[in-house]
């Protein structure tokens, strides 16, 4: 099997609130895929179980190796929780709850400090950072543990457009000169069309869509996806 | 009444301002005795309210209840259980610790060990509600998670402990059950001013009175020192995010 992640006829429940119904996904290696829809369609519930966080009904395959090992996995959140420490202490934690051997650690932490442009940052307690700055410290975390697949629950929702411009540069890079397969939660139809390969569109809990972005963009959607697009983009009406 | 307690509140002072060697026994043994009941409760507090935290398991809620309720135990319940397990006739009386400081740093480590579980439990629970799903998905399991939420509580659980140690050091309903308030050897402050105030002596009750005051206000103002550290850091916080 080449996929990195796949779901079969997977289901998620919440006690009698179903969340995600009968989803079929696959995510191949080095693909960007963007998860779109409004609130409550399952995004962040398909990045979960994406994630292995979640009991689920149907079936969740990945892709093992020789060792019979996952794909390493990171996931960066909507708001990251970072632990009241300095920024490298906190780099340095993840890379210790990653398996990370000792002697690797430092090293890793400060090439993903400067990775992120957070070298100068390193002493800080890292809950004193700017929001974006605290995002970049995320992805640094995510980073230095070297993911196959990076999953981001929308990273640069509350985050100024300044702020925002610098982590998708960042997502950007990591997919570009890492070759990580991302998948990623967002509400902005243009950070999905410049960064994404993929988009998939998702209404109450289904995937209604799953097209290669520039059809996405440009082919007639069935009808709640085209009415997403156009009141979510009014612009490109 | 009024003349009373102002000739009680001047020899208190003259006694607090000839600060002697006995009453400097007594409370340096009140300090002793609740020291170290506060070290040993908060370190098993501590991980178990943690843990209690974090994990689940059938019957949890139930624990979290008893766990709950506890924290109104009477300290002199606590004595007299103290007492029983370690009197003569009980099944640790071969101990032989009865009527000595080590049997008060039991009963207080006991009385205060739901007091430090209860609040550690409650604070590591808010922490995991809304932080654990990252935690895990870094890969902590529940007893790395529990003590890496410690770590990052670490500023309000000293304030755990602070309160667990103002509970200790007020109380005398255990500390005068198990240590029998033997002069010079387990007499306390609590113990002495319940004495000294069934016997008459009003201005030594009072000074001592006044000294515990001291102490549990020396304590308050650690508390607010570090609750305004926290208060400081999360302002630096509010204003480094409102100008990014």
């Amino acid at each position: 099997m080449s996929a990195l992640i796949a779901l079969e006829d997977a289901s998620v429940r919440f006690g009698a609130h179903t969340a995600l119904t009968g989803v079929n996904f696959l995510l191949g290696a080095g693909e960007r895929v963007m998860l779109v829809g409004a609130n409550g369609s399952g995004k962040t519930t398909l990045l979960r179980l994406l994630h292995g966080q979640l009991p689920h009904s149907g079936q969740r395959h990945t892709r093992t190796d020789a060792k019979g090992r996952e794909p390493t996995q990171a996931m960066v959140f909507q708001r990251p929780f970072l632990m009241r420490l300095s920024v490298w202490h906190n780099l340095l934690i993840a890379l210790w709850l990653a398996g990370v051997p000792k002697t690797e650690r430092a090293t890793r932490a400060q090439s993903a400090l400067e990775r992120v442009g957070l070298a100068r940052e390193r002493d800080r307690p890292a809950r004193v950072l700017s929001g974006g700055q605290q995002q970049r410290l995320a992805l640094a975390r995510a980073w230095a543990v070297t993911p196959e697949v990076l999953l981001l629950d929308e990273p640069t929702a509350s985050l100024d457009p300044g702020a925002k411009r610098e982590v998708e540069a960042l997502i950007e890079s990591f997919a570009h000169a890492d070759g990580v397969a991302i998948v990623m939660s967002t509400h902005n139809l243009g950070q999905a069309k410049r960064l994404g390969t993929r988009v998939v569109y998702l209404d109450a809990g289904q995937v209604r869509v799953d097209l290669p972005t520039a059809m996405f963009f440009c082919h007639s959607l069935p009808e709640p996806a085209a009415q997403f697009v156009k009141g979510e983009n009014p612009w490109a009406a | 009444m009024g003349g009373g307690f102002t000739d009680a509140a001047q020899t208190a002072l003259a006694l607090l301002w000839n600060f002697d060697a006995s009453l400097g026994r007594v409370v340096a043994l009140s300090l002793y005795v609740s020291g170290a009941a506060c070290a040993i409760a908060s370190v098993v507090g501590m991980a178990l309210g943690a843990l209690l935290a974090v994990a689940r398991f059938p019957g949890r809620r139930v624990v979290v209840a008893v766990l709950n309720s506890l924290l109104a135990l009477p300290s002199v319940v606590v004595g007299l259980v103290v007492y029983l397990l370690l009197s003569r006739a009980g099944p640790l009386g071969s101990l032989g610790i009865l009527f000595t400081p080590t049997a008060m740093i039991v009963a207080q480590t006991l009385l205060v060990l739901p007091v430090v579980a209860a609040l550690t439990r409650q604070l590591i629970a808010d922490a995991w509600h809304g932080n654990g799903e990252q935690l895990r998905s870094m890969g902590a399991r529940h007893v790395t998670a529990a003590g890496l939420l410690l770590l990052h509580e670490r500023l309000a659980l000293v304030t755990v402990l602070l309160t667990a140690f103002g509970r200790a050091i007020s109380e005398v309903g255990a500390v005068m059950i198990v240590g029998g308030n033997i002069d010079g050897v387990t007499r306390v402050m609590t113990t002495t001013i319940a004495l000294e105030t069934s016997k008459g002596d009003l201005p030594l009750a009072l000074g001592l009175g006044l000294v515990l005051l001291g102490v549990v206000g020396l304590l308050n103002a650690l508390i607010a020192i570090v609750q305004r550290q926290r208060g400081a850091h999360d302002e630096a916080r509010v204003a480094a995010g409102a100008g990014a």
